[in-house]
């Protein structure tokens, strides 16, 4: 046997071992997601049953149907798509409105501004969400989708982002449109943003996500269950003393992630590119 | 979260290379567009661009921090006139030992996240780095999807996991004499596993962002290093980690930062139980705000978060500050 076979046989071996490890790794991270698919579909007997099983034996909907008995499930999905839809919209028209000024505009305190954005990027909602909750109070927004959705109709780090991008689009386009008497409204819906599609895909993917997923912000404003998302809905079958049906709660749980999984399926490759470039969280 | 510094290197703005000095006096000197136009047309159309988010960002944060910082020093309660009392809701958070063990259980809780989440990422990443690995986009799509998934909705199917009659992972580690009992009940246990579920979620993330770094690190480097005879731990220890360093402050700061904002998994599993052991600061903050209506304490509680968070980022960009004037003066 010469040393260059066993080189190889020795780089086979390793992968091989690299390949282990990392469908243990992915197996772990797995586990709660197949708990979930496989929970939805099993007969109730099934989800409580001693020793507890991966896999169900009989395929049942009772899950989804019984759902929308113990929780106003339709209208919660309603909420979702309305609250995380228009929070995504209008972030993103406001958010590169303003950082459209702030990458192509010269004019006075522009700096000051920035800087202004910046700094508020470093406060956390949380620490706000007393006050936060008085505004929206005062205005009557609570458990309102305008309660729910105008606070977060602009926000810092969107208009950073794309003022970011913007300052890497080449300038000769829209100086040759300005030099034609273009306004800059022209300039900004004709040149700029249709350049602008994959940074506007991404922010908005990870704006939709962010408050799809959000539960804190849903528990405080809203608090009649009719007008919460279907994160802070599934919520209201848990805590502590009572037996928590999980058949049921994994049906909701599978509705609620099944179209973000879809939707980072579709563009994962961009989605995960844009987040390791900017740190996008 | 919502820290906008690139990872890996440092933001920075690109600076022009040559400045046309400014014409003296004019103000309607020519901008970068090189253009003179009106100045008034363009002030209307600033103002237009910018007015409906800094509307949304002058009402939804500048007057709530303004605001948050005022009601810290008041007894407020949603009801009545609000009565200003100095430093004692600050004193509450010192002297209430209930106040006060959310504050031990968020910097314990941020101790256990930061290094397990930082450490498997890096571990992941380097996994996933290796050319001998097949199939590695489809691992880091399979081990970033967890990222996509609410906390709230993950932390379910854990609990549902770790149930101690019906839990599958109860049952299997059962089978191999480790007995986690009723571990969201246990007072020593409760703690670590939300932690861990919080890690199982972010973990995709970080590795992200420790794997762009690693293919950002020069090949040649390595060559050379291999080359010179470097085994596989020497290069590691002496090229990899050290060309990560900007990685490393970066995700330390952003995993601690995450940590302090602890929150849905909490509710979800806990409710800070048991026996208040896992009752972190943003639980105190919804619970003292929001069901027992103390305003005061709750924004003082708040205050601590902002104050902490703040410098954490100041930290950071003193940091990269510091690493940029570095690499110039080089």
């Amino acid at each position: 046997m010469t040393a260059a076979s066993n080189t190889v046989k020795a780089r086979r071996r390793s992968s091989f071992g690299l390949l282990v490890l990392a469908l243990i790794a992915t197996v772990i991270v797995f586990l709660p997601l197949v708990i979930v698919l496989c929970t939805a579909f099993k007969p109730v007997s099934e989800v409580n049953a001693y020793p507890p099983t991966l896999l169900p034996s009989s395929f049942t909907w009772r899950n989804f149907q019984q759902i929308a008995t113990q929780l106003p499930f339709a209208r919660l999905i309603l909420n979702s798509v309305v609250f995380a839809g228009g929070v995504t919209l209008f972030a993103l028209v406001f958010d590169s409105l303003a950082a459209y000024a702030l990458a192509r505009i010269n004019f006075a305190g522009r700096r000051v501004l920035l800087i202004a954005i910046v700094a508020s990027l470093m406060v956390p909602f949380q620490a706000t969400l007393i006050p936060v909750y008085q505004v929206v109070s005062h205005l009557g927004w609570v458990n309102t989708y305008a309660g729910l959705i105008a606070p977060r109709a602009a926000d810092a780090f969107g208009i950073f982002f794309l003022r970011q991008f913007f300052l890497a689009l080449p300038r000769d386009l829209d100086n040759a449109a300005r030099i034609d008497g273009a306004s800059e409204l022209r300039v900004f819906l004709q040149i700029v943003l249709p350049n602008a599609r994959p940074a506007l895909l991404t922010l908005g993917l990870f704006t939709f996500v962010n408050n799809w997923n959000d539960l804190l912000w849903p528990l405080v404003f809203t608090t009649d269950r009719t007008m919460g998302t279907l994160t802070s809905g599934l919520t209201l079958l848990t805590g502590p003393g009572g037996i928590i049906p999980y058949g049921v709660m994994m049906a909701g749980s599978l509705v609620a992630i099944l179209p973000l999984v879809i939707a980072f399926v579709l563009v994962q490759r961009r989605f995960i590119t844009g987040i390791a470039t900017t740190g996008l969280k | 979260m919502n820290i906008g510094t690139k990872p890996g290197t440092p933001q920075r703005q690109a600076k022009p290379a040559y400045r046309p000095p400014r014409p003296l006096g004019g103000r309607r000197r020519p901008d970068h567009t090189g253009q003179t136009g009106p100045r008034l047309r363009r002030g209307g159309s600033v103002l237009a661009f910018m007015l409906p988010a800094l509307l949304v960002l002058l009402v939804f944060v500048a007057w709530p921090i303004v605001s948050v910082l005022r009601l810290s020093f008041t007894d407020a309660s949603g009801f009545g006139q609000a009565h200003w009392i100095g430093l004692d809701n600050y004193r509450r958070i010192i002297e209430d030992p209930k106040v006060f063990d959310a504050l031990q259980n968020t910097v314990q809780y941020t101790v256990l996240f930061t290094p397990v989440t930082i450490g498997l990422a890096l571990a992941l990443a380097l996994l996933l780095n290796s050319p001998r690995l097949p199939f590695r986009g489809l691992f880091r799509t399979a081990l970033f999807l967890p990222f996509m998934i609410s906390l709230a909705v993950g932390s379910i199917a854990w609990s549902y996991l770790i149930d101690p009659q019906r839990g599958l992972l109860t049952y299997w580690l059962s089978a191999v004499h480790i007995e986690l009992g009723d571990a969201l009940q246990d007072p020593h246990l409760a703690m670590p596993a939300v932690v861990a579920v919080a890690v199982w979620k972010n973990l995709g993330f970080y590795m992200v962002i420790y794997l762009a770094a690693l293919q950002d690190i020069p090949k040649s480097l390595l060559e050379a290093a291999e080359m010179d005879g470097a085994g596989a731990w020497a290069r590691f220890r002496h090229i990899t980690l050290p060309q990560l360093a900007n990685t490393h402050a970066f995700v330390l700061i952003f995993a601690m930062i995450t940590a302090l904002q602890a929150f849905d998994q909490i509710y979800v599993m806990t409710q800070g139980g048991p026996y208040g052991s896992t009752q972190t600061v943003v639980m105190e903050i919804y619970d003292t705000g929001f069901k027992r209506l103390d305003l005061g304490l709750a924004s003082a509680l708040s205050n601590l978060l902002l104050i902490t968070i703040l410098l954490l980022s100041l930290a950071q960009f003193a940091f990269f500050r510091r690493r940029e004037a570095d690499v110039e003066a080089s």
